[in-house]
């Protein structure tokens, strides 16, 4: 199969899921901003997913597409070690033009997944996790399960997790400002014009994500 | 009157690819301004013939910035500090008086060095031999205005064919990755109606001779256009995904 057998193949890989991630993140986007504007709103987005079999459904998709970009990151970076060759330069420069984070992809990544884990220990695994071990007749309390709203005013008010969030999305930043446009490149829509437009695109797309994803850490640490 | 610089130079000195290799450190004094980094390199093996020690081995051969050969690692930077130009292209009016110079070889696994600063960049000619030319029957030559081409399509064919294969890109990527030399190749056939016969084959043929030696999976950080010393630009790259994810849909 040359999806998997061919660089270019594992590349395209990589750039269907990391898209496929890209579009995901703005859904999420789209559902916090609507907590700043209204919490019964919001809370009324957890009831309508919860553990419906759309939502379930959705989650282990998402689940595969995140295994799947993870999984071969570090399965090229191996790749790609190798191919360097055993000696390292012991002068290097990053010329003009390259930017920090496309080196950096999987330290990067690497950030992004820790944060993903305290953000799904912390919300996933007392929300959607609590419906489904009720469904399956476990006794937990579901108080709490479908008010998102109680565990952002709970966790961005202290300082600590605030922080730890503020800084996931800035290594969220720094990854898709490279991923996005990369993404594009190596489906191969790119040329002499679009090559700095998607650059373009990729930088404000980056921003708006994870600026509102800020800000509604930040709405509910000091406003809220 | 002759400006001359002394300067300090660090050389990786490797007898022979399966043999462990070093830094060693020589100084040179009085070297002129106007001479190129070839010529100071001269000096060198120069000075250490005179000392009864093994010269330098590198490679070079047009000195004029069109065969491709010379392929040093200098500073960090493979052709050196300056831009589009080839290693023999560099001169020591770009260095000043007291400076170390790095000097090292590329490093890649698809480019095992031979001796010292010379690696092995056979892979290129293999990658070519797979498929980077076009099947026409031999005979008379016909008339250049018969098969009309845009004159953009001429310009950026003529873009990426400005590559000289001197392996620059594999050694500046972090990947050791060959895309930028692979995509110049199959664009510059790829963008002509003469190229185009053959496209998919060779876009396949060309990638898959790329991934069996060796060289890395790209990740589009644009180190090889930015050292590239002809600026072949990265878009030629996404010109090879085209070619090769339709070549494969099509299959």
């Amino acid at each position: 199969m040359w999806l998997k057998d061919s660089s270019i193949g594992r590349k395209l890989l990589m750039s269907i899921s990391g898209l496929f991630l890209v579009l995901f993140l703005t859904f999420h986007l789209s559902m916090n901003v609507v907590a700043i504007f209204s919490e019964e709103g919001y809370n009324m987005i957890c009831e309508f997913l919860g553990a419906n079999w759309y939502a379930v459904v959705g989650t282990l998709v998402l689940v595969a597409g995140f295994l799947l970009h993870i999984a071969y990151a570090f399965y090229l970076t191996f790749q790609n070690r190798k191919a360097r060759g055993n000696d390292r330069y012991a002068v290097t420069a990053r010329p003009k033009g390259v930017a920090w984070a496309s080196q950096n992809m999987l330290v990067l990544g690497i950030i992004v997944v820790l944060g993903l884990a305290l953000h799904a220990y912390q919300f996933w695994a007392k929300m959607q996790l609590v419906e489904l071990q009720h469904m399956a007749g476990a006794e937990v309390c579901t108080k709490y399960a479908a008010d998102g709203v109680y565990y952002m005013k709970e966790y961005f008010t202290n300082p600590i997790f605030l922080v730890l969030y503020l800084v996931w999305f800035g290594a969220l930043w720094f990854h898709l400002t490279h991923g996005f446009w990369s993404a594009i490149q190596t489906i191969g829509w790119n040329n002499l014009v679009w090559l700095k437009r998607w650059k373009a695109i990729s930088n404000v797309y980056a921003t708006i994500i994870c600026a509102g994803f800020a800000v509604v850490a930040l709405w509910f640490a000091f406003v809220a | 009157m002759d400006k001359t610089i002394n300067i300090t130079l660090k050389v990786w000195r490797q007898r022979g690819p399966k043999e462990a290799g070093k830094f060693e450190t020589y100084k040179l004094n009085n070297v002129s301004t106007d001479s190129s980094f070839l010529e100071m390199l001269d000096i060198l093996n120069e000075q250490l013939v005179n000392e009864d020690k093994e010269p330098v081995v590198f490679d070079n051969d047009c000195r004029e910035g069109i065969c491709g050969m010379c392929s040093l690692y200098i500073n960090g930077h493979p052709h050196g500090p300056d831009s589009e130009i080839t290693t023999c292209q560099l001169h020591m009016r770009r260095f000043k008086d007291g400076d170390t110079i790095t000097i090292e070889p590329w490093r890649s696994a698809g480019f095992p060095v031979i001796r010292d600063l010379m690696v092995d960049r056979t892979a290129y000619d293999k990658i070519i031999q797979a498929g980077g030319y076009i099947s026409v029957n031999a005979g008379g030559a016909q008339d250049a205005n018969a098969i009309p081409i845009p004159k953009r399509d001429a310009d950026l064919a003529m873009d990426a064919a400005s590559c000289i294969g001197c392996g620059a890109c594999v050694a500046a990527c972090k990947n050791g990755s060959a895309m930028l030399f692979v995509s110049a190749k199959v664009s510059q056939l790829a963008l002509l109606p003469q190229g185009k016969v053959e496209a998919a084959r060779r876009a396949k043929a060309m990638l898959a001779k790329m991934d069996e030696l060796g060289f890395g999976n790209c990740t589009n950080t644009g180190a090889c256009e930015a050292e590239c010393p002809k600026g072949v630009s990265i878009t030629n790259i996404a010109r090879l995904n085209r070619e090769f994810i339709s070549a494969k849909l099509k299959d």
